[in-house]
């Protein structure tokens, strides 16, 4: 179904969209003004009628742009994939329009990335955190979050109060295991990574 | 004529068993302890199946899993404990009624565990006291049941009948 004709038609349509490569399935650019038109035309013109993802990319504070929203729909008549990469405008506050009045199941992907990045979505009906809890101050995802974590009262005061316990940023000693990437199969194995302060290296002040 | 029993004799002591107040406590206790499975991620599956036929966890007297912390008094957390799971851990083992005891199954639930990272708690005894620790990941059924036998040594040595009393007393007050 994704052929040549399709793609010319698509963006003769949508002039404001772009391919951006074809690797493993067709993958547009598209303005995030415009996200609703475009996906409501794949949902009701181009049978791409499931949405298999929604998710976001934190590129770094280097680039431009730094807030990027990945949307995958699938045709469950063409058995074909579409990616749609669209980048927030905003690095300080990044918004974007909710496409939960197109695809209902956006809901939760759009509270998660909320959750993860903090990418506002304009006209959601419940915009709130889905995995951490509500009075969570960061978020995670981003790049200049630690893995580790940071120092933060947990949310419940009753249970501080007998217990004193509070977040803590996990020691990075002996986990999570990454891989390299690189050399040989022996050397590219997933090892222990020292991201942060341990039992030996003392916390940075 | 001598007498060759040293054995409790009921002809001549009548229906009446000299023994501590404390091994009788702890000898009804160690034997009906009754579970609260606090299954949290695949732990709770090993914990299944140790409660099934092939391992039989009530062979030892614990197989009465209970859903409800009031009816149990051993809290057996398998599984990833997450900050904002904490909250619910410590509010379930606060609802569950004294004596009750804890065991922290698994690596995650002791540790943390492979999760060194800023949602899970490093460990489930920032917030409750635990009792046994079991490793693996997940242990299998033979290591839980071990853990539960070593319980069951813990309570038997417990001074339940000084801290009853403690209890009564402060509870006057």
């Amino acid at each position: 179904m994704i052929d040549k004709d399709f793609i010319e038609d698509l963006l003769k349509k949508h002039p404001y969209s772009n391919v951006k490569h074809q690797n493993d399935c067709l993958t547009l650019s598209c303005p995030a003004q415009q996200i609703i038109d475009l996906t409501t035309e794949l949902r009701d013109q181009q049978t791409f009628d499931l949405l298999v993802d929604l998710t976001a990319v934190d590129q770094g504070e280097a680039v431009e742009n730094r807030f990027m929203v990945v949307i995958h729909l699938y045709s469950c008549i063409h058995h074909d994939y579409i990616r749609i990469h669209s980048d927030c405008t905003d690095n300080e506050s990044p918004e974007f329009p909710s496409i939960h009045s197109v695809y209902p199941a956006a809901n939760w992907h759009e509270r998660e990335a909320f959750d993860m990045f903090g990418i506002v979505f304009t006209g959601h009906p419940n915009l709130k955190r889905i995995l951490m809890w509500d009075e969570y101050p960061y978020f995670p995802l981003r790049k200049e979050f630690p893995l580790a974590g940071i120092d933060v009262p947990l949310p419940a005061d009753d249970v501080v109060e007998v217990t004193q316990a509070s977040v803590e940023p996990a020691p990075m000693m002996g986990g999570p295991f990454v891989s390299s990437g690189q050399g040989f199969m022996s050397d590219a194995e997933p090892r222990a990574k020292d991201e942060s302060w341990t039992e030996k290296k003392e916390k940075p002040v | 004529m001598v007498s060759n029993e040293v054995a409790y004799n009921s002809k001549i002591e009548g229906e009446v068993i000299v023994t501590k107040a404390d091994a009788v406590v702890n000898w009804i206790r160690k034997h009906s302890v009754w579970p609260m499975p606090m299954g949290l991620a695949c732990c709770a599956i090993e914990l299944m199946a140790s409660a099934a036929s092939r391992y039989d966890i009530s062979r030892f007297g614990m197989e009465v899993m209970r859903f409800s912390p009031r009816q149990s008094d051993c809290m057996i957390v398998a599984g990833t404990v997450t900050y904002k799971m904490a909250e619910v851990v410590r509010r379930i083992y606060d609802q569950m009624g004294d004596p009750k005891w804890v065991v922290a199954m698994g690596a995650c639930a002791s540790t943390g565990g492979m999760y060194r990272s800023y949602a899970v708690m490093q460990g489930v005894d920032n917030i409750v006291p635990v009792d046994v620790y079991v490793s693996g990941c997940p242990p299998r059924p033979e290591a839980l049941l071990d853990a539960m036998m070593k319980l069951q040594d813990k309570i038997g040595n417990e001074p339940s009948t000084s801290r009853l009393l403690q209890a009564r007393n402060t509870s006057m007050v």
